[in-house]
C-alpha cells in the first residue's frame, strides 16, 4: 500500500501556492486515469465487482484507495480549486465505467446534523486559516478539526500542540510517536484515531509488522503498555516504582525526556479518544467506513457504527433544538441559571463547616461511581483495534468499588501550574508552555452565553464541570465546595460526563442528546473540550507526580 | 504552654549564635516565619502548624497550634507570617481560602483569633504591614487582594488585579502605603493601599507566573521577583518605568526570594520543583551562586533569614519534613569547586588560556617553551572594595598564544573546501579535479590519493603498466643504522599505543620496529605532536614523474599481496600512504599541509628506499591481474581512516562523498557520522555555510541528512505593524498588507529576501545589492544607514 502511495504523490497538494497544487493535482489525475484505463475493461465485466465494491479484486484495491482519497479531497480540502479539480477527476473516472465511491452521509459528527456544523465551503477567514494550517500539516482536514472549529481559539492551540507533539523536534522518533498514539487510542477502542494513525505511522516509515499487535513492537514500546493501561483507566495507581521500572538502565529503557514525551502523547490521545466518542466523530471519508462504493439505494447500514458502539444511530433523529421544545426543557436552562445566581449570592451566608466540605467531596467522589449509563452492556472491541492492546478486561474502576482506598490527590500540593509545568518544560522544552496555553484556553473559554441567554457568567458552571472530572479521578481542590456540583450538574449530564471521560467507547447518541437539551451543539462541543482538557490534566498530574517522586 | 510561648530570649541583634542544625517535623512544611527577636520560628503546612524555639544546639517544639479533634482545612496552611511588631500575632493563609489570625497571648489552648472567609479560592500569601500593627494583606487564587483591619470583622478594602491569580503580596518597606502584588500571568502590580479602585503601576516581569517578590530591606525601591521561567529579576522601582537592573538565571522555577540582611546585593532563593538546594546569589554575579545549602532532600518551601540584621543565619523548611538552621560558614561555595582556569583553541590554531593571576605570574618566571610565540594579555578584575564578604580573589589573567602564521594557517582548508567538486560529474573527472585542487595547494599526498582513487575505481584498462614509475628513494643513507638502533633500544611495549596495527599479517618484530621508529622521532620532535598523529609513512620518491603522468604508487597492492606471498626480504611492513616528494628534503618546510604534521617527515624519508624497492615488484603484478575495483575497498577504507586519524577529516569526507556507494558499506555508520559532523562543524566555524550545506545534502547518513531539516522555521514580524506574522502567506493578518515588500521595486518578495536588521527594510537580494552600490542609505527612505553583513 505504501508503495502505491509513493507512486502517487499527494504532498504537493498541501502547498499554499495554488500553482503548485494545480500541478500536483494534474499529475495525480493522470496517474489515476492511467490506472483506471488499465482496469476499466476488467471492470466492465459485471461479475467482478457487482457483488461487492469493497471485496473487489486486488488490482482494484489500490485504485479504490486513491479514489477514496480523491473523494475526501473533493469534500474536505480547504482550497476550492482542489475540491473542484478532484471532483472533475472523479467524474472522469466514472465515465470510464468504474464505480466511484461516495461518502456515507454523516458529516463530521454522528451526533450533530451535518447542516449545523461548519461546512468546508463557507468558513470565515480565521477558520479558513486554521483549516489551511491543518491541511498543510496533516494533508487532510479531519473530522475532529471540523467539529472543534466551533471554537477556533481553542482549535488553534490544539493544532499547534498536536503538530508539535507529532512532527516537531522531540526525543522520540516519528514512527514511535504515531505508534504511541495508536496504543493510546486503542485503549479506548477508538478505531477512528487508530485508523488515522496507522496511516500516518506507515507514512513515516513505520514497520507494518508492529501493527499486528503490541507484542510485535519493540520491547521498549511493550514496556510502555502497562503505563498506558493505568493512565487510561486508573491513573491514581501510578507510583514511582512504575516509573523506575521504565527508566532503569537496561537495553530497552526509556530516558526521562522520552518518557515525558510518551506520557504527554498517551494522555493526549486518551483524551482525544474521549472527544471522538463524546462528539460522535464519523470515520474519515477516505478511511474504512467513511465511504462506500455501493449505490445509494443500498441500506444505510455501516460497519463502524456497530464496532464503535453507536447503537443509537437508528434512533429517530431528535434535534436538540428542534422538535421537542417542551416547556420542561426550556425550564431546564432557566433553572440552571437560577441556581447559579443563587450560589453566587448566598455563598457567604450558609457557610458549610469543614467536615461538611470534606464529606461533600467524598460523597461526590463516591456518587460519581454510581453514575453509570443504564445501557451498560459490554461491547466487544472492534476487530481491528483490539490487537493493539492486551488485557481488554482492564478498564476504569471506581475508587472504592473494590474496597481500595486511594488517598485523595490534593491539587494544592501538586498542581499543573506550579509543578507539572516546570517538570514538563524542563524535560521536553516548549511543550509545557503549549499545554499550559491549551489548558488555559479550554478552562477560560466562554462566550458568556447559555443556550438562548446572553451575558451570563458561566465561570461557575465551567469550574463545576472541570472539578467534577477531577473529582472522578480523586483530585480535590481545597478551596472548592463540592456541593455546587450537585446543584449545577443534573444526572443525565453527569452520566454523559462520566461515560465520556471514563468509558468513552460506551457513549451513545442518546446520552449526547439527553443532557442539556436546550443548548446549542457548539456548547456541547465546548463541554467536550472541557472534558478533554480536564481529563488530560488529571492523567498528567498523576503521571508527573510519580515522575517527580522518582526524581527526588 | 502559653507561658512558654511567651518566653522570649533577649538576644541582641548581632549576638546570634548557633550551629547548622535541623529537626524533624511530622509533616511537610509549606512556609516558615520567624519572630521578631529571632528566637522562635513558626512552621506551617498542610498537616503541621507548630512553633519551635531556636536554641543554641537544637530546635525545641514550643507550641502546637493545631488543636481540636476535627481536622479542619482552616489549619491547612499555604502561608504563614509572624508580625514584626507584635510577637504574639501570627496570620496564616489556608488552602481553602480562609485567612486566620492567631493570638499567642490568648489564655486558652486554641489560639485562633479571627477568621476571614472572604476569599473564594486558596489564599496564596498573607503579609503584615511592617509598621502598622493591625493591618494585614492577603492575596488569593481568585485574583483579589484584601486588606484587613484586625480590629474589624471584615476586610477594609479589596483590590482586584483584573488579571489572574495573585501569587505574592508584599508591603513596601519604603512607602507606608505601597504594596506589590505578583500574578500568575507574569505581571507585577503596585498598589496604593488607599486606592482600591486601580493599581498605580503594572509591568510584566516574567514569562509565566511570578511566584514571589521581596522588597530590598535597605536600598529602598528595589524589588526582587522570581518566576516559573527560572529567573530572579531585580527591578528598580524609583524611576517611572520599572527597570530591570539585575537578572539571575537559575536552574528551576523560583519559589521564594529573600534579600540577605546587611548585604546589599545578596539574595537567597529556593525553587519550586526538581532542585532542592537553597542558593544565595550575588546579583551582580549571576552565573554562579555565592553560597549554597544542600541539606534538604526534597524541595525547599520556605526560607527566612533568622534576624533582620544578621546575615549569617538562614532558616528553611522543606517538603522532606525537616526544619533547618543553616549557618553561613557551613555553606558550600560553588565558586571553590569551579574550575578557575579556562582553555580554548581558536580556529586558526591560537590558544587562549585564562587563569588566576597568581598562577600565571609564577608561571612566567620559567620559560619552558623556547621560541614560543606567545602574547600574553592580562585582564584583571579588581575587587569591589565595598564588598568585604567572602570572595576569593577574582582577578585573573588571560594569555593568548598565537601560532605563527604559516604553520597555523588554515587557508588550505578553506580553499580546498571551496574548490573541491563532490558531485555532479563522473567519478574520474571529480577525482582529477580534486587532485588538481590538492596539487595546487601543494598537498601532494592528497593529490596522489585522488589520482589513485580515480585509477582504482574508474578505468583500470586505460592504465598501461609501462607508465609505472619506479620510485627511487633519495633519502639519507642512515637507514640501516637507525633500524638496528630502534630494534635494540626501544622496548616492545611502546608498540601497543600505536595505530599501526592495521598492518595485518606482519611479524611482531616488524611492528615494533615501525612503532618505535615513529615514537623515537616524536621524541625528538616538539612536544605538541603526539605519536598517533604522526604519519609514520614511508615516503615514496618518484622524482622522475611528470606532472601529467600517473603515479602508480600503489602500495595498497603490496599490502594485499603480502598475505598471499610473504616478502621475506622486507625489513619493513608496507604502508599505504604515498607522499609525493620530488625533492623530499627541500620540501620539508612546506609539507605542513595538515595541522598535525610537523617536521618529522624528515626522518621518515630515510626509510623510503626499502619501500620503493618492494613497490616495484608488486605494482607490476597488479596490472597484470586486472583485479575488480572493490578488491581495493579495504585499502581505500584504511586510507580514509588514516586521513581522519591524522586530523584531515576533510579528505576523508570528500572521498567518502565522491565514492559514494562504492565505499560506504566498508565503513561503519557511526564513524561516517562522526566524520561528517566533524567536517561540518569545521566548515561552519569557517563560515562556509554553503559548502557545509552541500556536504549535508550529499551525505548518506540519515542522522546528517536530517540536520538540514531541523529548525527550518523562520519567524518574522510584519514590517508594517511589527507584529509576528502568524499566517504563512504574504499578507499580514493584522494590517492586511503585504508584509515583505521590496523597498526598491515595491513588489512582494518571494524567494530570497534580505533586510537590514537596523530598520527592517529590505527586498530582493539583487535589488538591494544594486542599491547599495550607489547609496548606503536605506532604499525605503527611512534615513537609516543600512548595514548588511
Amino acid at each position: 500500500m505504501e508503495e502505491r502511495e509513493g507512486e502517487v504523490r499527494w504532498d504537493g497538494l498541501c502547498s499554499r501556492d495554488a500553482a503548485t497544487r494545480a500541478a500536483a493535482l494534474d499529475t495525480i489525475g493522470q496517474a489515476i486515469l492511467r490506472r483506471s484505463e488499465t482496469i476499466a475493461p476488467l471492470a466492465a465485466v459485471p461479475p467482478t465487482r457487482a457483488a461487492d465494491g469493497l471485496l473487489a479484486p486486488a488490482a482494484r484495491d489500490g485504485l479504490s484507495e486513491l479514489l477514496a482519497r480523491l473523494l475526501m479531497l473533493s469534500k474536505r480540502c480547504p482550497f476550492p480549486d482542489v475540491r473542484e479539480k478532484s471532483e472533475a477527476i472523479l467524474s472522469e473516472v466514472q465515465e470510464l465505467g468504474i464505480r466511484i465511491p461516495r461518502p456515507l452521509g454523516h458529516g463530521p459528527s454522528r451526533f450533530i446534523p451535518e447542516k449545523e456544523t461548519i461546512q468546508v465551503e463557507n468558513e470565515d477567514a480565521t477558520m479558513h486559516a486554521l483549516f489551511a494550517d491543518s491541511f498543510a500539516a496533516l494533508g487532510r482536514l479531519d473530522n475532529v478539526t471540523l467539529v472543534m472549529v466551533f471554537h477556533p481559539q481553542y482549535l488553534e492551540s490544539f493544532l499547534k500542540t498536536q503538530h508539535y507533539l507529532l512532527q516537531m523536534d522531540g526525543p522520540l522518533p516519528l514512527h514511535y510517536r504515531h505508534y504511541i498514539g495508536i496504543m493510546a487510542a486503542a485503549r479506548h477502542q477508538c478505531s477512528y484515531l487508530v485508523n488515522l494513525h496507522v496511516n500516518d505511522f506507515l507514512h513515516v516509515g513505520g514497520d507494518p509488522k508492529w501493527l499486528n499487535g503490541l507484542e510485535n513492537a519493540p520491547q521498549k514500546l511493550q514496556n510502555l503498555g502497562e503505563l498506558n493501561k493505568m493512565l487510561a483507566h486508573r491513573p491514581w495507581l501510578i507510583t514511582k516504582e512504575h516509573i523506575e521500572q521504565l527508566l532503569k538502565t537496561e537495553e530497552n529503557s526509556w530516558s526521562l525526556a522520552e518518557l515525558i514525551h510518551a506520557v504527554v502523547l498517551l494522555t493526549h490521545y486518551h483524551s482525544l479518544a474521549s472527544f471522538t466518542f463524546g462528539c460522535g466523530i464519523s470515520p474519515e471519508i477516505d478511511c474504512e467506513g467513511g465511504h462506500t462504493f455501493r449505490p445509494p439505494s443500498v441500506s444505510n447500514y455501516c460497519m463502524c457504527d456497530i464496532t464503535n458502539g453507536y447503537h443509537g444511530v437508528d434512533e429517530i433523529h431528535a434535534s436538540p433544538t428542534g422538535s421537542i421544545t417542551s416547556a420542561e426543557s426550556v425550564c431546564e436552562v432557566e433553572a440552571l441559571m437560577e441556581k447559579m445566581k443563587q450560589l453566587q449570592e448566598c455563598r457567604d451566608e450558609e457557610e458549610a463547616s469543614q467536615e461538611e466540605m470534606a464529606t461533600r467531596f467524598e460523597r461526590e467522589k463516591r456518587e460519581s461511581m454510581f453514575v453509570c449509563s443504564s445501557e451498560d452492556e459490554e461491547s466487544a472491541p472492534a476487530r481491528d483495534v483490539s490487537r493493539h492492546f492486551e488485557d481488554t478486561s482492564y478498564g476504569y474502576k471506581d475508587f472504592s468499588r473494590h474496597g481500595m482506598h486511594v488517598p485523595t490527590f490534593r491539587v494544592q500540593d501538586y498542581s499543573w501550574e506550579d509543578h507539572g509545568y516546570s517538570l514538563v518544560n524542563r524535560l521536553y522544552p516548549d511543550v509545557g508552555q503549549l499545554l499550559d496555553e491549551k489548558f488555559h484556553i479550554a478552562y477560560n473559554l466562554t462566550y458568556n452565553t447559555m443556550a438562548m441567554h446572553k451575558d451570563v457568567d458561566t465561570s461557575m458552571l465551567r469550574r463545576a464541570i472541570w472539578n467534577y472530572i477531577h473529582c472522578m479521578f480523586g483530585i480535590r481542590y481545597d478551596d472548592y465546595d463540592y456541593g455546587e456540583i450537585n446543584q449545577l450538574l443534573d444526572r443525565s449530564f453527569k452520566v454523559y460526563i462520566k461515560t465520556v471521560v471514563c468509558t468513552p467507547e460506551k457513549t451513545t447518541k442518546r446520552m449526547y442528546d439527553s443532557f442539556w437539551r436546550q443548548f446549542e451543539h457548539s456548547e456541547k462541543v465546548h463541554v467536550n473540550l472541557l472534558l478533554v482538557e480536564a481529563r488530560m490534566q488529571a492523567e498528567l498530574l498523576y503521571a508527573l507526580r510519580a515522575i517527580t517522586r522518582y526524581m527526588t | 504552654m502559653e507561658k512558654m510561648a511567651r518566653v522570649t530570649t533577649a538576644l541582641g541583634g548581632n549576638a546570634l549564635t548557633g550551629r547548622t542544625m535541623f529537626c524533624h517535623l511530622d509533616a511537610p512544611a509549606n512556609a516558615i516565619s520567624v519572630c521578631r527577636d529571632a528566637a522562635q520560628v513558626v512552621v506551617a503546612g498542610r498537616n503541621i502548624f507548630k512553633i519551635y524555639s531556636i536554641e543554641e544546639e537544637q530546635f525545641v517544639e514550643k507550641l502546637n497550634l493545631r488543636v481540636g479533634r476535627k481536622p479542619s482545612l482552616n489549619f491547612s496552611c499555604a502561608d504563614v507570617v509572624w508580625h514584626q511588631m507584635d510577637e504574639n500575632l501570627l496570620a496564616t493563609a489556608a488552602t481553602n481560602g480562609v485567612v486566620v489570625t492567631w493570638n499567642l497571648g490568648k489564655p486558652s489552648r486554641n489560639k485562633q483569633d479571627q477568621l476571614f472567609t472572604e476569599h473564594k479560592r486558596t489564599v496564596n500569601k498573607v503579609c503584615f504591614h511592617p509598621t502598622e500593627v493591625y493591618m494585614l494583606l492577603s492575596g488569593s487564587q481568585d485574583g483579589y487582594m484584601k486588606c484587613f483591619d484586625l480590629r474589624k470583622k471584615d476586610s477594609v478594602s479589596t483590590f482586584s488585579g483584573q488579571s489572574e491569580s495573585v501569587r505574592d503580596v508584599q508591603f513596601s518597606i519604603r512607602d507606608y502605603f505601597t504594596f506589590a502584588a505578583t500574578f500568575e500571568n507574569g505581571n507585577v502590580q503596585l498598589w496604593d493601599i488607599r486606592r482600591p479602585d486601580r493599581y498605580e503601576r503594572m509591568f510584566t516581569a516574567h514569562n509565566g507566573p511570578v511566584f514571589c517578590c521581596d522588597w530590598h530591606p535597605e536600598d529602598r525601591g528595589w524589588l526582587a521577583t522570581g518566576g516559573r521561567d527560572k529567573m530572579v529579576k531585580v527591578w528598580d522601582m524609583n524611576t517611572t518605568r520599572a527597570k530591570e537592573i539585575y537578572c539571575v538565571q537559575t536552574i528551576a522555577s523560583v519559589a521564594r526570594v529573600k534579600w540577605r540582611p546587611e548585604c546589599k546585593h545578596h539574595i537567597a532563593t529556593c525553587s519550586m520543583m526538581v532542585d532542592h538546594n537553597i542558593y544565595v546569589w550575588d546579583v551582580r554575579r549571576p552565573f554562579i551562586p555565592s553560597a549554597m545549602f544542600e541539606e534538604h532532600k526534597d524541595v525547599t518551601t520556605g526560607i527566612v533569614w533568622r534576624h533582620l540584621h544578621d546575615p549569617y543565619f538562614l532558616l528553611s523548611g522543606s517538603k522532606d519534613s525537616t526544619l533547618y538552621q543553616h549557618i553561613f560558614k557551613d555553606a558550600s561555595q560553588p565558586i571553590d569547586r569551579a574550575n578557575p582556569e579556562g582553555l580554548c583553541y581558536s580556529l586558526y590554531g591560537d590558544l587562549a588560556f585564562a587563569a588566576k593571576e597568581s598562577l600565571i605570574s609564577s608561571d612566567s618566571n620559567r620559560k619552558p617553551y623556547i621560541g614560543d610565540r606567545r602574547h600574553p594579555i592580562f585582564f584583571k578584575r579588581k575587587l569591589d572594595p565595598t564588598e568585604q564578604f567572602e570572595y576569593i580573589s577574582s582577578s585573573s589573567a588571560l594569555s593568548v598564544f598565537e601560532t605563527d602564521v604559516e604553520s597555523g594557517s588554515m587557508d588550505w582548508f578553506v580553499h580546498t573546501a571551496k574548490q573541491y567538486a563532490l558531485a555532479g560529474r563522473p567519478l574520474p573527472e571529480l577525482c582529477d579535479h580534486n587532485a588538481k585542487v590538492a596539487k595546487g595547494l601543494d598537498r601532494n599526498q592528497v593529490a596522489q590519493t585522488w589520482t589513485m582513487l580515480r585509477i582504482i575505481y574508474s578505468s583500470l584498462s586505460t592504465v598501461s603498466s609501462t607508465n609505472l614509475n619506479h620510485s627511487m628513494g633519495k633519502g639519507s643513507t642512515t637507514l640501516p643504522l637507525m633500524n638496528s638502533f630502534n630494534l635494540k633500544d626501544i622496548p616492545s611495549g611502546l608498540g601497543s599505543e600505536s595505530r599501526l596495527d592495521r598492518s595485518k599479517g606482519e611479524s611482531r618484530s616488524e611492528n615494533i620496529l615501525m612503532d618505535s621508529s615513529s615514537t623515537l622521532m616524536n621524541n625528538e620532535d616538539n612536544e605538541e605532536t603526539e605519536g598517533s598523529d604522526v604519519p609514520a609513512d614511508y615516503l615514496l620518491g618518484d622524482v622522475e614523474a611528470d606532472e601529467d603522468d600517473l603515479y602508480m604508487m600503489d602500495h595498497e597492492n603490496p599490502h594485499a599481496e603480502e598475505q598471499e606471498y610473504s616478502l621475506p626480504q622486507e625489513a619493513f611492513p608496507l604502508r599505504h600512504e604515498i607522499v609525493d616528494n620530488p625533492s623530499a628534503l627541500d620540501h620539508l618546510q612546506d609539507k605542513a599541509d595538515s595541522p598535525h604534521v610537523s617536521g618529522n617527515e624528515a626522518e621518515t624519508v630515510s626509510l623510503t628506499p626499502v619501500e620503493s624497492f618492494s613497490l616495484i615488484s608488486i605494482s607490476h603484478s597488479l596490472y597484470e591481474n586486472r583485479l575488480p575495483s572493490d578488491f581495493f575497498n579495504p585499502i581505500v577504507r584504511d586510507t580514509l581512516l588514516f586521513y581522519a586519524e591524522q586530523g584531515d577529516v576533510q579528505t576523508a569526507v570528500s572521498v567518502l562523498i565522491v565514492l559514494g556507494d562504492r565505499i560506504r558499506r566498508e565503513i561503519d555508520e557511526q564513524t561516517q557520522e562522526h566524520w561528517y559532523t566533524s567536517y561540518i562543524d569545521l566548515l561552519q566555524r569557517f563560515q562556509l555555510w554553503n559548502i557545509s550545506n552541500e556536504v549535508i545534502k550529499l551525505s548518506t547518513c540519515r542522522a546528517i541528512n536530517c540536520l538540514n531539516q531541523a529548525s527550518t522555521t523562520l519567524h518574522v514580524n510584519c514590517s508594517n505593524c511589527k507584529r509576528p506574522m502568524s499566517n504563512r502567506g504574504w499578507i499580514c493578518d493584522r494590517c492586511r498588507q503585504c508584509a515583505s515588500m521590496c523597498a526598491v521595486c515595491h513588489h512582494v518578495v518571494k524567494g530570497l529576501f534580505v533586510w537590514c536588521q537596523g530598520c527592517s527594510h529590505g527586498g530582493h537580494l539583487q535589488h538591494i545589492m544594486k542599491w547599495l552600490e550607489t547609496s548606503s542609505h536605506c532604499p525605503a527612505g527611512c534615513g537609516h544607514l543600512c548595514e548588511y553583513t
